[in-house]
């Protein structure tokens, strides 16, 4: 049965991507503006009726309550495969060009369509007198054509296609101003860490194929249904290279940090792709491939550690960074590693809720970050702002929104998602309790750094030269106010109040069909009673984690509301904790001096001395030797002298004859005699 | 003597005069420096060549044989235009016509 054809979504951004890719330097800017804003809108449309076509036709009729539950969500058109013919077909192995829509992708879908779409719009107020306007929105375009290729992969290989597709777009925006070398060097850098995760995603592809001979999700999930043999061993392995690729792709621990240095690209760049969607496909990959982590608990407690370290470690940095786009990037990168957290306790559709939110409130922070760098033009540092929010009324508010949302304020976003990720982690036994305990720390510190940020910029006096600051266009204004409604609405999908219970799995039982139920799904543990039970053990957790997060803006207040002597003050207290956290723990620096510079080294001495001038270049000398001195050798014969040509010819021409007339000769040479007698008459 | 002068040429007498035609071309080939020479020599030699066949041609009864001859003598005027056209070219540009010092192309 046809919902809508698939290919369409890519489509539309891959023409958009050509049309100004190639025209946009002829084209009128108008036009470029239209192409750049039609094909993620198409795009988005195609999305939205897809999922209309898939849901509408099922009525209210499904909420009614049950046990367990049944959330009426398996839609018989879902999952829905489209294949376009095959693209390797050996005996071993079959893997085709296909498309899924089921509920996790279109979940992506969604995200990916329409706040790409809301990005694009602010891009237009944002770039609107840059120089290269037609070639962002063709990288932009093609960031989105790749990323829905990604999503709506049916099988490992073409998710890699998008997954690769993906960072090249990220490479091209991350460089975007390639004069600057700073940046055309970020670029870089975000290109050769992804490829170490790539390594371990394509390692654990040909792990696949040698081990389930397909790389087709859905046959993965069922020959590992089949045999419950599968455990640990060789899956692990899998798994693991899996998270390798995902730790690349989505910025954890140990390969995060080329996260940091992207934001070198525009901001509106850095909010899609470096916080809203792109760096999420780790997230979503894991996701995807769940059934191989529900087979290895060692890889999940590898996700899982990876995840809450990456939390933390990112927090802390973002406490003493004071570039606001640094700030926001560690953390989204501690966010992610919230993300990971979920992951790895077996709640994926938590992790991909928090996914959904995060999409929210961080595009929303990039963007209005974007449009106070934009009004400063360009200042970025957090010291030399302040007192902005009587200049940039909507600014403000939305940030205020976003900073909310992102610290797990009820009713904001971020509060359900979170919460959703820390009660999971919660049920995990001890270690559950501890990953949990780092969750909740995390939320603190999150909420600290973030006040921190809002009370620089935006309250206190003036710190810097302000002079003729006005509020963005309406172009970058819009997305705003929506992206802040989504923000306090967007975590309430994950409610629903039927029949006087509230029911918090609303999300989850949405994905359940493709993510399989969550730990806790067999206690239908939040389906509680309306008016009984209130304090139970979510409750109170959740209770926690607000004031936790309530005790990080109560520091963040104290430290930054008023004058800054405080926190230099404190800075200076403890110089040796401040300047590691400010310098970023030296990672960067690490990794330098241990990964870098030894093959640096390797790359000068070895490969180019040794192995470039030594192995290569010799044979390269040997064999033009051979051929010189053969040349110095045989040229001899072309005297110029033609009668010495003339008579090397005739020797030829009486040898053969020679061969030809004498017997024994003939003979010698295995020719047949000609034997000369002139027939008479 | 009249049946001397009735008599047929034997065969081998014209096989012979080939034979020697061809060799007294190919000796002047070899010996001889004047490019123009050299050139008469081409030309002993393949008029050599083409003694033979007309004498095989009488032999067998074989028209293929004149034919031969006909084409060899196409080839060999066009070859004789060209080649003065070349000899004069060479010796516009050099003012010699020794092909011992018509030698450039060495290296």
């Amino acid at each position: 049965m046809t919902i809508m054809p698939l290919w369409l979504i890519p489509l539309f951004p891959f023409a958009g991507f050509l049309i100004n890719g190639i025209l946009g330097r002829r084209m009128p800017k108008w036009r470029v503006t239209a192409v750049a804003l039609l094909a993620p809108l198409a795009a988005f449309g195609v999305v939205l009726i897809a999922a209309t076509t898939v849901y509408l036709p099922f009525g209210a009729a499904k909420f009614a309550p049950s046990n367990p539950p049944n959330y009426g969500w398996s839609s018989a058109l879902l999952p829905y495969v489209e294949g376009f013919g095959s693209w390797i077909n050996i005996p071993a192995l079959h893997i085709d060009f296909s498309f899924v829509l089921d509920h996790l992708s279109l979940v992506m879908l969604l995200i990916v369509t329409g706040v790409g779409f809301l990005i694009h719009v602010y891009s237009v107020g944002y770039m609107n007198d840059d120089e290269g306007y037609a070639r962002y929105f063709s990288y932009l375009n093609l960031f989105l054509f790749f990323m829905t290729v990604l999503v709506l992969a049916g099988n490992a290989l073409v998710m890699f296609v998008g997954w690769e597709g993906v960072g090249l777009a990220s490479y091209l925006l991350i460089g975007f101003y390639f004069q600057k070398k700073s940046a055309a060097e970020a670029g870089k850098k975000a290109f050769i860490v992804n490829r170490i995760g790539d390594f371990g995603f394509l390692i654990a592809l040909f792990l696949l194929v040698a081990n389930f001979g397909t790389l087709t999700f859905t046959e993965i999930a069922a020959k590992l249904g089949q045999d419950p043999g599968w455990n640990g061993g060789v899956v692990t392995v899998i798994a693991l290279c899996l998270m390798l690729g995902a730790a690349g792709k989505s910025a954890q621990l140990p390969l995060y940090i080329w996260l940091p240095d992207a934001m070198e690209g525009p901001t509106p760049v850095s909010a899609l792709i470096h916080a809203a969607t792109m760096v999420t496909a780790g997230v979503y990959m894991v996701a995807r491939t769940h059934v191989l982590f529900d087979h290895s608990p060692f890889a999940l407690g590898v996700v899982a550690v990876i995840g809450a370290s990456t939390a933390i470690f990112a927090a802390t940095i973002a406490v003493a960074q004071n570039d606001i786009k640094r700030v926001l990037a560690y953390s989204t990168i501690s966010q992610l590693g919230y993300m990971f957290l979920g992951c790895g306790v077996a709640a994926y559709s938590a992790a991909i809720f928090h996914l959904v939110t995060h999409a929210f409130f961080k595009a929303l922070l990039f963007l209005a970050a974007g449009a106070v760098i934009h009004s400063l033009g360009g200042e970025q540092d957090l010291r030399k702002m302040g007192g902005l929010w009587k200049k940039l009324p909507v600014t403000f508010a939305v940030t205020t929104v976003g900073v909310f949302a992102i610290s797990g304020f009820w009713p904001f976003a971020g509060f359900y998602s979170k919460d959703a990720i820390l009660y999971a982690a919660f049920l995990q036994g001890t270690s559950g309790k501890l990953l949990w305990f780092v969750g909740v720390f995390t939320a603190l510190l999150t909420s600290f750094y973030m006040f921190r940020l809002w009370y620089l910029a935006f309250l206190g006096e003036p710190r810097g030269p302000q002079g003729h600051l006005h509020e963005s266009p309406w172009s970058m204004r819009g997305p705003l106010v929506i992206l802040a409604l989504l923000s306090i609405c967007g975590g309430w999908i994950g409610i629903e109040r039927s029949a006087g219970w509230i029911n918090m799995e609303r999300f989850s039982g949405f994905l359940a069909p493709v993510l399989g139920a969550t730990a806790a799904e067999g206690s239908w543990r939040l389906a509680v009673p309306f008016t009984s039970h209130l304090l139970s053990l979510e409750t109170v957790l959740s209770i926690v984690a607000v004031l936790m997060a309530l005790e990080g803006w109560m520091i963040a207040d104290k430290y930054y509301r008023r004058k800054l002597t405080r926190p230099a003050l404190l800075a200076a207290a403890y110089p040796g904790s401040y300047k590691l956290l400010a310098s970023k723990y030296f990672v960067d620096e690490f990794y330098g001096t241990v990964v870098v510079k030894p093959l640096l080294r390797f790359s000068k001495y070895f490969l180019e001395w040794v192995v470039e001038i030594g192995i290569l270049g010799g044979a390269a000398w040997l064999l033009g030797g051979v051929a010189n001195f053969a040349g110095a050798i045989l040229q001899r014969w072309q005297s110029g002298n033609l009668r010495s040509y003339a008579a090397w010819l005739a020797a030829g021409a009486a040898v053969v004859l020679v061969f030809l007339l004498v017997p024994w000769a003939s003979a010698l040479a295995g020719l047949p005699a000609i034997h000369l007698g002139v027939a008479g008459h | 003597m009249s049946s001397f002068l009735s008599q047929e040429v034997p065969l081998s007498w014209y096989l012979i005069l080939s034979a020697i035609l061809f060799s007294l071309g190919v000796v002047g080939f070899l010996v001889k420096r004047n490019l123009i020479t050299i050139f008469m020599s081409i030309e002993l030699m393949l008029n050599g060549v083409n003694l033979s066949f007309v004498t095989f041609a009488h032999q067998w009864h074989a028209v293929k044989g004149q034919i031969f001859v006909f084409f060899v003598m196409m080839v060999a005027a066009a070859e004789a235009a060209v080649g003065l056209a070349i000899i004069i070219a060479v010796f516009r540009a050099r003012g010699t016509l020794a092909v011992d010092r018509i030698d450039r192309m060495k290296l």
